[in-house]
């Protein structure tokens, strides 16, 4: 199916969906959530594989995965969720200071960062354990900063995976620069820029907007809306479903189920072809769940309800898989028992590198301010290191 | 045509026409850079020559403008931005500080940021809010910038070059009142380091320090100081962040008197860093306190107002006289 059909068609139905919307008040149309009574209609969004692990058609979206593909994928996530819990395990045992958990956000996470090139581009916020996990970032790498040892510390060319960015929506800029180097470089590979639904609020990711529309940048905008901002849900960001508020900047936009690898893998290899034509920029929201705390700060018990996350806890991401591999006999028990100890030892390694991580030497505090050089910092690293020696001077009294 | 006498914005367009010409990686982005040329013509004939591809005009964000500068730079370009007058910076003062500033070091070293932020800066044109102003010092404060500003030609041509070969963003503040003033450029001298100061005129009984749109007014005070029989310094600063305190020392030694002179307002301005640390270096030479002169706690005044606003001759020359009465 050619770009320009599946354009018209969302087109199409998007004109319809407007109709639907008209007329609500007697039709079926599902109403969102209640949380905020809002009136507008539940957009559809692109699904391939059930809550159910039911493997459904979409018009626009197909996929077709080896079994070996299939269970890549399924591998992907579970290695993502168990890396996850045992952060989140560090930090309650005092080894991190701080962590960001994806737990529900496996799919759209490994869907969208598998279907990149190596030689595409990707810049993440600081939850995208599972696009690092694909990129080939090691993942102990990810936790220096929650340790406080360093801000991020790789070399974000190694793996085209830059740095983790704190200051929401920052990085949607950086792609959006980057992807028009790419464009200047006469290069067909494409930017995948992440970020979330508080985020979306940010004046720097509508700026993005702007300008990848303008220049036509090969850049896709992946927004993991998963429905809370710490405790603001949605309707305190936007009143108008997310996707839709690429049209406003005139590059399409789409809703795909963001617990389901296979239609995140699907719709985000289509954008990056996309990008790669030279046809601009699209906009993927993935409708997700934050599933855990914002961090493990955080206290979901102060502002919403235990339902809403059992309700999601149905629609997980790996349970659906699963599912699916068993069903069509794709994957075997051997396949996952090796998995699970697969798993454990990940695990384990994790652990054991966190815990052996050093502390800087207290000198690394002047490293790599500046690139050239600059007076007043050699002055102060050399006044902090007379400092330092008095002490170890003071030793010998 | 190595020698040339240049009006200081002219060797500013000269100075970004050589980096076009000399580095394909060199890309000039802001508001109005490319048919117009900016606002003030800086970039003046710059698009026609080079392409759109070189010299872009931008959305109307600076955001925007330093956030996708920056994504550039990690693509491996030299981006110059043009801030269309000091007051808009701001919008863009969040990626500065939070990401501009800070890229090299949250990656340990691996990343370089090589870009330019030109600001044209102060008062004195008779403009209206917003357009007249010199945050130099919000700048200064934050660690991982570069903060220059040159005071004549010669340096607008030659501080720029250096700024565009640096690997660390530089914030490249331009006096805009004296864009017209015109100076000779020598294009094929060697130039000196880009964070030193300058002595602009000798003296032996007090030193004045200042930059940018000031050195001029400086000068001038010095002169007239000489008529009354006082022999005034005057150090060009030109470099903010880092700030060559080695020349300012030498000076004051010498002088055993400081007065620092720049358009910002005087708290928490850069004149309060080189107080303290000359007061640090210079105990047992100074004669006075080191005095300040600048502009005053409050908005920008309208144009009408801003001659008492800034600092000026009298109020220079007022300074000298506090300075020698001790």
């Amino acid at each position: 199916m050619t770009v320009e059909s599946t354009a018209a068609r969302k087109t199409t139905r998007r004109s319809s969906g407007t109709k639907r919307t008209a007329s609500a008040s007697t039709s079926t149309t599902k109403k969102t959530s209640t949380r905020a009574g809002a009136e507008a209609t539940e957009p559809e969004l692109v699904q391939l594989l059930t809550p159910e692990g039911e493997r459904v058609q979409h018009p626009d979206y197909d996929i077709d995965l080896s079994a070996e593909e299939l269970r890549g994928l399924y591998r992907d996530m579970v290695l993502t969720r168990r890396f996850d819990a045992e952060a989140t395990s560090l930090q309650r045992q005092g080894e991190l200071g701080l962590w960001a958990s994806l737990l529900g956000q496996e799919a759209a996470q490994i869907g969208s960062g598998r279907a990149l090139r190596d030689d595409d581009y990707v810049f993440p916020t600081y939850r995208e354990h599972g696009v690092a996990w694909v990129r080939g970032v090691d993942p102990t790498n990810l936790l220096g900063m929650f340790r406080g040892v360093n801000h991020g510390g790789w070399d974000p060319s190694s793996n085209n995976f830059h740095l983790y960015t704190i200051v929401l929506g920052s990085q949607t800029l950086h792609a959006t620069g980057y992807a028009m180097g790419i464009a200047k470089d006469g290069a067909d590979s494409a930017v995948l820029a992440y970020f979330g639904d508080g985020a979306s609020s940010q004046g720097d990711v509508n700026e993005s907007f702007v300008f990848s529309a303008v220049y036509n940048a090969p850049v896709v905008f992946f927004c993991q809306n998963n429905q809370w901002a710490i405790s603001e849900p949605i309707e305190k960001q936007t009143r108008v479903p997310l996707y839709q508020r690429a049209a406003g900047f005139g590059f399409p936009g789409v809703r795909v189920d963001g617990n389901d690898v296979l239609a995140c893998l699907a719709v985000t290899r289509s954008a990056l072809e996309r990008a790669r034509r030279g046809e601009g920029p699209t906009l993927i929201e993935a409708f997700t769940y934050r599933m855990a705390a914002h961090t493990t700060s955080d206290d979901p018990t102060r502002y919403r309800r235990d339902a809403e996350r059992a309700e999601w806890e149905a629609k997980d991401p790996i349970l659906r898989l699963k599912a699916y591999l068993e069903n069509e006999g794709h994957a075997d028990a051997a396949f996952f028992e090796a998995l699970e100890a697969e798993s454990e030892a990940l695990g384990k390694n994790v652990r054991e590198v966190v815990r052996a991580m050093p502390v800087p030497e207290h000198m690394a505090i002047f490293d790599h301010t500046y690139a050239d050089g600059h007076a007043l910092v050699d002055e102060e690293r050399a006044q902090f290191a007379a400092y330092q020696a008095s002490f170890a001077a003071g030793e010998g009294e | 045509m190595a020698v040339q006498n240049l009006p200081l914005a002219k060797a500013l367009n000269e100075s970004l026409r050589k980096a076009l010409e000399t580095d394909p990686k060199v890309v000039i982005m802001g508001l109005d850079v490319g048919k117009l040329g900016g606002v003030f013509r800086i970039t003046d004939g710059l698009q026609k020559d080079f392409g759109e591809d070189r010299v872009v005009d931008t959305p109307l964000a600076e955001s925007g403008i330093v956030g996708t500068a920056i994504g550039l730079a990690l693509r491996g370009y030299r981006p110059i931005v043009e801030i269309q007058f000091d007051g808009f910076v701001f919008p863009a003062y969040d990626q500065i500080v939070t990401q501009l500033a800070k890229m090299r070091a949250r990656s340990l070293g691996t990343v370089k940021m090589p870009v330019v932020i030109r600001i044209p800066y102060g008062g004195g044109i008779g403009a209206v809010e917003h357009h007249s102003e010199s945050p130099e010092s919000l700048f200064a404060h934050v660690a991982g910038l570069k903060v220059v500003t040159p005071a004549n030609s010669s340096d607008a041509y030659w501080m720029l070059q250096q700024a565009i070969q640096s690997d660390d963003p530089v914030i490249f503040f331009e006096p805009k009142r004296r864009y017209w003033d015109k100076g000779e450029v020598d294009t094929e001298a060697f130039p000196g380091e880009l964070h030193k100061a300058r002595v602009a005129r000798e003296g032996t009984d007090l030193t004045l320090a200042a930059y940018g749109p000031m050195v001029k007014t400086c000068l001038e005070a010095a002169a007239v100081a000489a008529e009354e029989g006082k022999s005034v310094e005057v150090v060009d600063l030109r470099s903010i962040s880092p700030l060559d305190f080695d020349t300012i020392q030498a000076s004051v030694e010498k002088t055993r008197r400081l007065v620092v002179v720049h358009e910002a307002p005087v708290f928490f301005g850069s004149g309060a860093e080189i107080a303290a640390r000359i007061t640090e270096r210079c105990f047992y030479h100074l004669e006075a306190p080191v005095l300040r002169v600048g502009g005053y706690h409050a908005p920008y005044p309208p144009a009408r107002l801003e001659e008492e606003y800034l600092p000026g001759l009298d109020r220079v020359l007022d300074a000298v006289d506090r300075s020698l009465a001790y």
